[in-house]
This record gives C-alpha cells, structure tokens and sequence, in this order.
C-alpha cells in the first residue's frame, strides 16, 4: 500500500518523465551492449592512473552543459524566455581568457586573473540582453538574437583571427585530471558548482523570488521584489556560467576555436531545460530536472557514436528520440493514456486528478 | 511639443470622425519602408557606382528569392505566435534529396517539385499536429525538427553534390528579362537587367500571402489567435486548427524556398541555407512582426529582407570585407530595429492605442 503511493506520488511529479527517459537510455544500452558500462582504470600520457570508459565520458562530457543548463533555467523561469546566445557567448569568454593566458607566462594567479576578467566580460554581455529584457521588455530569444549573431564574430576579433592554443600542465588540471585523484576535474568542479547552487537556493530566497517573477511579475512586484534586479540577476549568473564553461572547453581541447567552441549547444540547454520537466514559459522550476535533462542528452550522444553513427547523422536521431520524449512528457497524451487506462481497467474517471 | 506633430503623422483622417490612429502593423511597416529607403538612398549618393546599378538592386531579389519565400512562411507562424526554425534544415534538405533524385533516380523535374513540396508538407504537418494538438512548446519541436532535417540530409548523402540534369540546367539558366531598365556597358551597349525565375515564385507568393492575411477569414484568424488565443478561442475561433495550419503552411512555404534555392545554386549541400532561419525571423522582426504575435505584415517582411541585405552591400562598399563585419553590423541592425520598436510600442501602449 504505502509502496504503491509512493509510486503515485512519482508518476506525478516533476521528475517523473526524466528519470524515465534516463532509465530508458540506460535500459536501452543494458540490452543493446553490457560492456557500456564498464569502467577501466588506464595510466593516460601524463601518467597519472586514472577512470576510464563511456559512463565517465558521459559525465565529464555534459560538464559544460550542465553548468549552462542550470543557467538557461534561472533565465527561463524568471524571464519567461531562453537566451539563444549561450554558445557565443561561451566563445567570447572563452576568447577572453586565452588571449589573458597569452599575455603572460601561466601561472596560478594568471589563470584566477583570466577567469576573472573573462568573468567581468561574460557579465557585461549578459547584462547587455539583460537590460534588454528587462528594461525595453523584449522577449529573450529576440533580444539574445543580437549576440547569438554578433557574438562568435566578436571573439573572432578579440583574438585577431586566429585560432590560438594555450598549453600548460596547470591547464590539463583544469581540463582533464588533478595528479593523483582518478576522477575528471570537469566532473569534480560541476559537483562544487552544484553544490553551491543547491545552498544558495536553500539558504536564500534566490529561488522563490526568481520563481515569483516568472509566475507573476505585477504580483511580485506588490510583493516588494524587483522583477528588473531579479532577471538582470539571472542573466548575471548565466555570465558566470558561461565562463566556467568556457574555460572547461578551451583547457580541455587545449585552444580556442571561435567558430566551433561549444557550438550548437545553445539548442542542447534549452533542451535540458524542457526534458527536465520544466516550462519553457517561466515560472516554476527545478534544477534536478533540467541536471538529469543535461546528462540525458549527453548520453544519447554517446551511446550513437557508441553504435557507429556518424557525428553529423546524430543530430537526426537525437530528434526523433526528443519528440518522443516530449510527446510521452505531454499533457494532452497522459490525459489520453489516463482515460485509456480507465476504460481497460474498469476504474472510475477522477475529474480532478488530471485537470 | 514635439510630440504633437509626431502624433499627428501617425493618425489620419476617415470621413468626418475623430481622428482615429493607425494600427501597431501599419506603423511598423511605415517604418520599416522609410528605413530602408533612407538606407538605399544613403547608399546611391555616398557610394553611386553599384547602387546605382538596376541589376545590382534586382540581384539582391536574385540571391534571396528563397529567404523571402521562408520569411513569408515564418511570418505566418510568428502573427499567430509561433515559432518555426526548422526551415533551415528543412531547405538543406530538400536541396540534397532533389539534386540525388534528380542524379541517382535520373527523376523528373515535375518529380522532383513535387518530392520538395512533399518533404515540407510533411514537416510542417508533423510540426503542427506537435504543436497544435499535442500542446507541445513549438521551439522543441521545431528545435528537433532542424536537427532532423539537418542530420537526415548528411544521411541522405555527407558530400555535396551537383545537378548535371539538363532540362534542370535549362530552368537554372532562364532568365526574364525586365522591360524597360538596365545599365549600359563599358563599350555603350544597354544590358537588360534580368531576374530568375525564383524571384517571381517569391513575389507571387508574397502577393498571396498578402491577399490572404489582409482579406480572408483565415488570415484574420491568424491575428486573432496571435493577439490572444484565449479571447479568439470565444469568439468561436478554432485556435487549433488556425495553429496546425500555420505550421504546414510554413512547411509548405521552407519546401518552395528549398527549390527556389536549388534553383538558385543547383547543388545540394548539408551547409546550404546555414542559418538561414535565424535571417528569416531577423527579416520578420525587422519588418515589424512582432514574436508575441498578433502584429505583422508580409510586405514589411518583404522590406526586412531587402534592409538586411542592402546593410550588407553597405558594409561590404564601406571597405569592411572580412566576412565578420557582417555579422556585428547585422546584429547593431538587429538591436536598432528591435530597441525602436520596443520604444514605440510602449509609448503606444503608455498612450492606449493600439
């Protein structure tokens, strides 16, 4: 009885339909292919012992994404909207931390110096589409529409064309392994990130003010918050995000390519953001969705290289497995299923459970 | 007061009432058509030589007949609060399988019109039962459904290919000659200026589009979901079919495009129409569609696609060649055309108007 409720319980929240689609990419690979799992402990060129194996490339690999994806919901929620400019923006922070890195010999504090200024520039143009939409009230999409096409042409700029590498030990760190510690740093930073993100939340009313603007922005205005400072926040944040990011990528590949850092990956974070059970039309939200929605969709990828497709051709199944996903995910079709359901079993229609 | 004269050119006079101030739509469009003729005037006295050309003015309709085409489709879907950025993909699609029909099946061209309307149909009705009946955001769906164009077409064939069809190459190479302008030569002669036969494709369609919005039921359907679907739903609207069909309409309309550009290049490329979704909602927003729906026009539309490639041409003349001057200025285009119409609408809205 009690085991039954729980599942109730379940099916009806918000995470009910990523942890499906998890458990489904992971049914799907038990049955396809055991050896997807396994995990090797492999000695890598530095020397260092360290995991190996898809489970870990899974989890290392949606490193940037998640970061951007628990941005891309702040936005979402208090916003009502999506910033499409994301991967460009990742491409200037990322411009602007090799082109400091560059300027001088690689050091510790030279690294926290570039972050940081990559930091400063990240925040500004996230700024820049916050004013937009917070002050002229335009919707996100348009408003980031203007970075998203200037932005990769700005850090072609600030880098003078070129394509520069940045290569230091120090940077591996960051990008790969810490000496001695067998897990991905990307992994290791995200699991810092995440937890700071979860206190921050808990402890203050980030959150519930966030949230209080996208339900209803007249309301939480009457309320005393300030919508404008709360969305300018989000974008703020999303700044910082986005440099993580695009630090991660530029010491995990070791340069910078203005044209195909982080590319497309704008549209894999609104994904994350929908698959995890949250509206693309504000509000309400939780992060845990859009976290497993991030790795959802990197295990996709990875489980189709890992079946011999083409790295272009994944795009196309990608597409048919998120429709499905969302169309599952849809309200129209579980108040089908539900009615179905009914009639097969004999049960009496509840008008008010679905509605 | 300033304000006063300002008042007084956007309202006009209807018989004996009160002066009654023009729609949200008309005044975009206004602006719209004097932007981008300040632009080009702008251009042909700084820069004279090519602006002053006809056939430089027709080569803009010539490289761009299949944006217009998409444009008008996306234009549908935005006055009716949509969202559609499948027709890029969708236009790299169907020039891949129509240069492959037309080489490895030696297809027909009738054959090979019908296979580019089919695909867009086909899309645009799954994209609008999704959204439509299934109450699906539409950026996913649509979001998946570029990906799927975009993968399918490396499936369909990862190199890109070329049409050697000859009847095909005849229709590429046809031109129409415009009656009456054209430059003249180094050595004296008059050149007709000439236009493809997208072009007149593109124009007719935005003709339809136009008769369709502004005249038929439909067409006011479409405003009415878009202003707010929730009054449309009781005036007796029937919200979800006018959504379904604006998406297979756009389908439609991303299949034309894609044969308009095939007829243009007459190759199939995965790279071909490269964002070109981005440029059709750019061209819709500046043409004064506004993506929370109920406002636009297609001629205006027809306007944004000239303005952002007249802005290119500028640039280009001004000595800006690297190609990502392009882009900055394009997206300072953007952000004026959209912070002006931000400001006009919230001083129409401070006012009540429209």
């Amino acid at each position: 009885m009690l085991k039954s409720l729980n599942i109730r319980k379940l099916s009806h929240s918000q995470l009910a339909i990523p942890l499906f689609a998890l458990f489904l990419v992971i049914a799907f690979n038990v049955f396809r292919d055991i050896s997807f799992f396994s995990i090797n402990v492999i000695t890598n060129n530095y020397g260092n012992t360290v995991l190996s194996g898809n489970l870990i490339s899974i989890i290392n690999g949606a490193s940037e994404l998640v970061l951007l994806a628990i941005a891309m919901t702040l936005v979402t929620s208090a916003t009502k909207g999506q910033d499409i400019s994301v991967g460009a923006a990742a491409a200037i922070a990322g411009s602007v931390f090799v082109r400091v890195l560059r300027g001088n010999e690689i050091t510790m504090p030279v690294i926290f110096l570039a972050l940081a200024t990559a930091c400063i520039v990240a925040i500004l143009f996230g700024l820049f589409n916050g004013t937009l939409v917070a002050f002229f009230d335009i919707q996100p999409m348009i408003a980031s529409l203007i970075l998203f096409t200037a932005g990769r042409p700005i850090a072609y700029w600030i880098n003078g064309g070129a394509t520069p590498n940045v290569d230091s030990p120090l940077l591996s760190y960051i990008g790969s392994f810490i000496p001695g510690i067998p897990i991905p740093s990307p992994i290791l930073i995200i699991i810092v990130f995440g937890i700071l993100v979860t206190l921050a939340l808990r402890f203050t009313n980030l959150g519930l003010y966030i949230q209080s603007v996208g339900i209803n922005e007249r309301a939480a205005r009457l309320n005393g918050i300030n919508p404008v400072l709360m969305k300018l926040l989000a974008f703020m944040i999303l700044g910082v995000c986005v440099t993580i990011a695009g630090a991660i990528n530029v010491c995990r590949i070791g340069l910078i390519n203005h044209e195909t850092i982080l590319i497309d990956i704008e549209m894999d974070a609104i994904l994350a953001v929908a698959i995890g059970g949250n509206a693309l039309s504000g509000g309400k939200f939780k992060l845990a969705g859009s976290i497993i929605g991030a790795y959802i969709i990197q295990a996709l990828t990875i489980t189709l290289y890992a079946m011999k497709v083409s790295s272009t051709a994944v795009k196309a199944y990608k597409a048919v497995v998120i429709i499905a996903i969302v169309v599952i995910g849809s309200p129209v079709v579980q108040q089908h299923a539900v009615q179905l359901r009914n009639r097969l079993f004999k049960k009496p229609i509840k008008l008010t459970e679905n509605n | 007061m300033p304000f006063r004269k300002l008042k007084n050119l956007f309202s006009r006079d209807i018989g004996n009432k009160p002066k009654e101030p023009i729609s949200s739509t008309a005044l975009l469009l206004t602006i719209t058509i004097c932007a981008f003729s300040a632009m080009y005037i702008f251009a042909m006295i700084v820069w004279g030589g090519g602006f002053l050309n006809p056939q430089q003015f027709l080569d803009i309709f010539n490289n761009n007949a299949y944006l217009i085409v998409i444009s008008c489709g996306l234009t549908i879907v935005m006055i009716a609060a949509g969202i559609d950025i499948s027709v890029g993909g969708v236009v790299a699609l169907i020039t891949m399988t129509c240069v492959i029909f037309l080489e490895d099946y030696s297809g027909s061209i009738a054959g090979s019109i019908f296979l580019a309307l089919g695909i867009g149909l086909t899309i645009g009705l799954v994209q609008g039962f999704l959204v439509a009946y299934l109450k699906i955001q539409p950026f996913i769906v649509t979001l998946a459904g570029m990906f799927f164009a975009k993968g399918l077409t490396t499936i369909v064939s990862s190199v890109p290919r070329t049409v050697t069809n000859n009847t095909f190459l005849e229709l590429k190479q046809f031109r129409v000659v415009v009656p009456g302008i054209g430059s003249y030569g180094k050595s004296g002669n008059f050149i007709p200026a000439r236009i493809e036969p997208g072009v007149i494709i593109a124009l007719i369609i935005v003709l339809a589009v136009w008769v369709m919005l502004k005249w038929t039921r439909f067409g006011r359907n479409l405003y009415a979901v878009g202003g707010s679907d929730q009054s449309a739903l009781m005036l007796g609207i029937n919200v979800k079919r006018t959504q379904f069909l604006s998406y297979v309409i756009c389908g439609l309309f991303a299949g034309i495009g894609g044969y308009v550009y095939l007829l243009h290049t007459g190759a199939g490329n995965s790279a071909n129409a490269y964002q070109a979704e981005i440029q059709a909602i750019a061209s819709s927003i500046i043409g004064g569609t506004l993506l929370t729906g109920g406002v636009g026009s297609v001629i205006g539309t027809l306007f944004g696609v000239m303005s952002l490639k007249t802005f290119s041409n500028i640039v280009i003349a001004s000595g800006l060649r690297e190609p990502y001057w392009q882009s900055i200025t394009t997206g300072l285009m953007l952000c004026f055309f959209i912070l002006l119409q931000s400001v006009i609408i919230a001083y129409r809205k401070k006012k009540g108007v429209g």
